[in-house]
């Protein structure tokens, strides 16, 4: 065959492979997601934002799941933001250049993408184990310990993002490197701090094996850090698994909720991040 | 002294301790990192020590799981954990590929910004949602439409039956692999999009300058430059697939020992432990749950500490 036109074929080929590629896995989503909206919007009432989750056959909601995700996930942010903000300030303003700092940075990155279950192996160990009871306290630990690697990520990214003039023009004055960072440097990166958390926030949202065995669950509604706690995403777990129609359904709600939290989560993220970088 | 009154008035309590004691705190917090993957290798070592103990080599090589006889061997959960796992990048590692190839080189400007912008939303999606649609949307479809013409179609021992056979309910060791596809399709396509675009412009330029196809110009310049970011992005996909829990606990069939073909249930580490963890009632049951942890760790680990090394700084 003619090379140029053999060249020219080969390559009309290779973009038409790329494009179905992009509408196969863009097809497979949309699918996805269209049996999100089917099978959750339906069930979305009043009544899954007021009544607990309940016995298969009768009446009732997901608010105990609600609350128990809202409340955990925010004390495991909490927790992660306090240690993966300083960790980021440290790798990006103190020791980053060291051996010691690139083994964390190493590390981090590792724990960044560790499989979530074995976070919650460890927490049973360290928690649940020793205290002998499953707590929403192990599961914010848990969902903590996801969201630190995290925030330190993109903490460190975005002070090394922050010009050196502005550390300087802080020491010049005569202030402190630990002053100039807290009320500059940090102050500067406000918008990249948030998006961090948010970033975290969403990713922990959604994790349910990190606390199938620290927060285990429960079908009544309960703020007490001490006692097991129920969650959107093992209650979603239980109930799609279960027999009961009105149980799977219920799951498919639960999903849509969390989907729809975490995709709105990641857009405000995107746009905080945005105008960070303006 | 005056200079340093007017500094405490002004910068908080004695600049030096203050200093000392964040920098205390932000190296506290750094350390804080490393002692928790120390700790999460030590404490997994430690909660399945009495199975390793008991069982030694033959846990990773016995394949019979049997809580009632008190014996576990976890060679079936390896082997479907290696196996989805690899099925699943084989089936992803093409799309994910052409996804980004498209969307940095071909697709038109307009078109490419959102699209790259939802693939990488959808990366964020939960497990549990792409788990719930294996479950009640995949299984039951490709048990219809695809498991049982096969089954129907395989002469009696031919290597179609061997290949295929298994109880026609859409939950097994394919299907999962097919789930597991989908779920690391987006991430694996956002990273490749964003490794892409690392290649400075005047190489592509240069290459359509010297006549090149834009398929060749992929082929000859951008592959090769970002080689090593590739087999990092393809070993982040392999780490994301072998620690998967949810998505594959809801589909994969949860059966013991090795399956049969690749439409056969099957379990994968993460699946067995989701599954019966928090219901194991001996101490060997989950001693040898928790000893299953950490042979996951060590193979999400090396697969991850090679994609680490070789992506550099990559985000992600």
């Amino acid at each position: 065959m003619d090379r140029a036109l053999y060249r020219r074929l080969s390559n009309y080929l290779f973009v038409a492979l790329t494009a179905i590629a992009t509408l196969i896995a863009l097809t497979a989503l949309i699918l996805i997601l269209w049996s999100l909206l089917t099978k959750g919007l339906g069930g979305i009432d009043a009544k899954i934002f007021t009544m607990t989750q309940p016995a298969p056959g009768s009446e009732g909601g997901l608010s105990n799941a609600i609350m128990g995700s809202i409340m955990m996930c925010g004390m495991g942010l909490l927790i992660a933001v306090v240690v993966g903000v300083l960790a980021g300030t440290w790798l990006s303003e103190y020791g980053g250049s060291t051996p010691y700092g690139a083994a964390v940075r190493f590390l981090n990155d590792v724990l960044l993408s560790a499989p979530s279950i074995l976070i919650g192996l460890f927490v049973y160990e360290i928690m649940v184990r020793p205290f002998h009871g499953f707590s929403a306290i192990a599961g914010a630990v848990a969902l903590a310990i996801i969201a630190m690697p995290i925030v330190t990520r993109t903490t460190e990214d975005i002070l090394s993002l922050q010009p050196s003039a502005l550390r300087e023009a802080g020491m010049a004055l005569g202030a402190s490197r630990a002053f100039v960072i807290r009320k500059v440097v940090w102050k500067s990166a406000r918008a990249g701090l948030i998006t961090g958390a948010l970033l975290g926030f969403a990713r922990i949202s959604g994790e349910t094996a990190p606390l199938l065995f620290t927060a285990l669950g429960n079908q009544f509604f309960s703020v007490d850090p001490t006692q097991p706690m129920a969650s959107l995403p093992t209650t979603i777990f239980q109930f799609a698994l279960s027999a009961y129609e009105d149980w799977q359904r219920l799951a498919w709600v639960g999903a849509l909720l969390i989907a729809v939290a975490v995709l709105s989560i990641n857009i405000i993220g995107r746009v905080v991040a945005r105008e960070a970088r303006r | 002294m005056a200079s340093a009154a007017s500094d405490t008035a002004r910068f908080g309590p004695s600049r030096s301790t203050g200093e000392a004691i964040f920098q205390a705190a932000c190296l506290g917090a750094a350390t804080m990192l490393l002692v928790t993957l120390g700790g999460v290798v030590v404490s997994l070592a430690i909660g399945g020590w009495p199975a390793f103990a008991e069982f030694g080599l033959g846990f990773l090589t016995s394949s019979e799981w049997n809580p009632v006889t008190e014996v576990y061997g976890a060679a079936g959960p390896i082997v479907g954990t290696l196996i989805t796992a690899f099925l699943a990048l084989v089936m992803a590692l093409p799309l994910a590929l052409g996804v980004a190839v498209f969307l940095v080189e071909f697709c038109p400007r307009t078109i490419a910004q959102p699209v790259a912008i939802a693939v990488e939303l959808l990366a964020g999606i939960p497990s549990i949602v792409y788990g719930m649609w294996g479950l009640f949307v995949l299984a039951p479809w490709f048990a219809e439409h695809v498991q049982l013409p096969l089954i129907m179609e395989a002469e009696p021992g031919s290597w179609q039956e061997s290949l295929f056979s298994g109880i026609p309910n859409g939950a097994n060791i394919f299907t999962a692999s097919v789930i597991l596809a989908i779920m690391i399709l987006p991430y694996m396509a956002a990273v490749f999009r964003e490794l892409f675009m690392t290649v400075p412009a005047q190489l592509r330029e240069a290459a359509y300058g010297l006549g090149c196809t834009p398929f060749e110009v992929v082929r000859s310049v951008i592959i090769p430059y970002v080689r090593r970011g590739v087999v990092g992005v393809v070993m982040l996909g392999l780490g994301r697939a072998l620690g998967e829990t949810m998505a594959v606990t809801f589909i994969i069939g949860n059966a013991h020992g090795f399956p049969d073909s690749i439409f056969a249930s099957g379990s994968t580490i993460a699946s067995t432990i989701a599954n019966e963890f928090a219901e194991a009632t001996s101490d060997m049951h989950s001693a040898a749950l928790v000893a299953l942890g950490l042979v996951l760790f060590f193979i999400t680990f090396g697969v991850l500490a090679i994609a680490r090394a070789l992506l550099g700084g990559q985000k992600y």
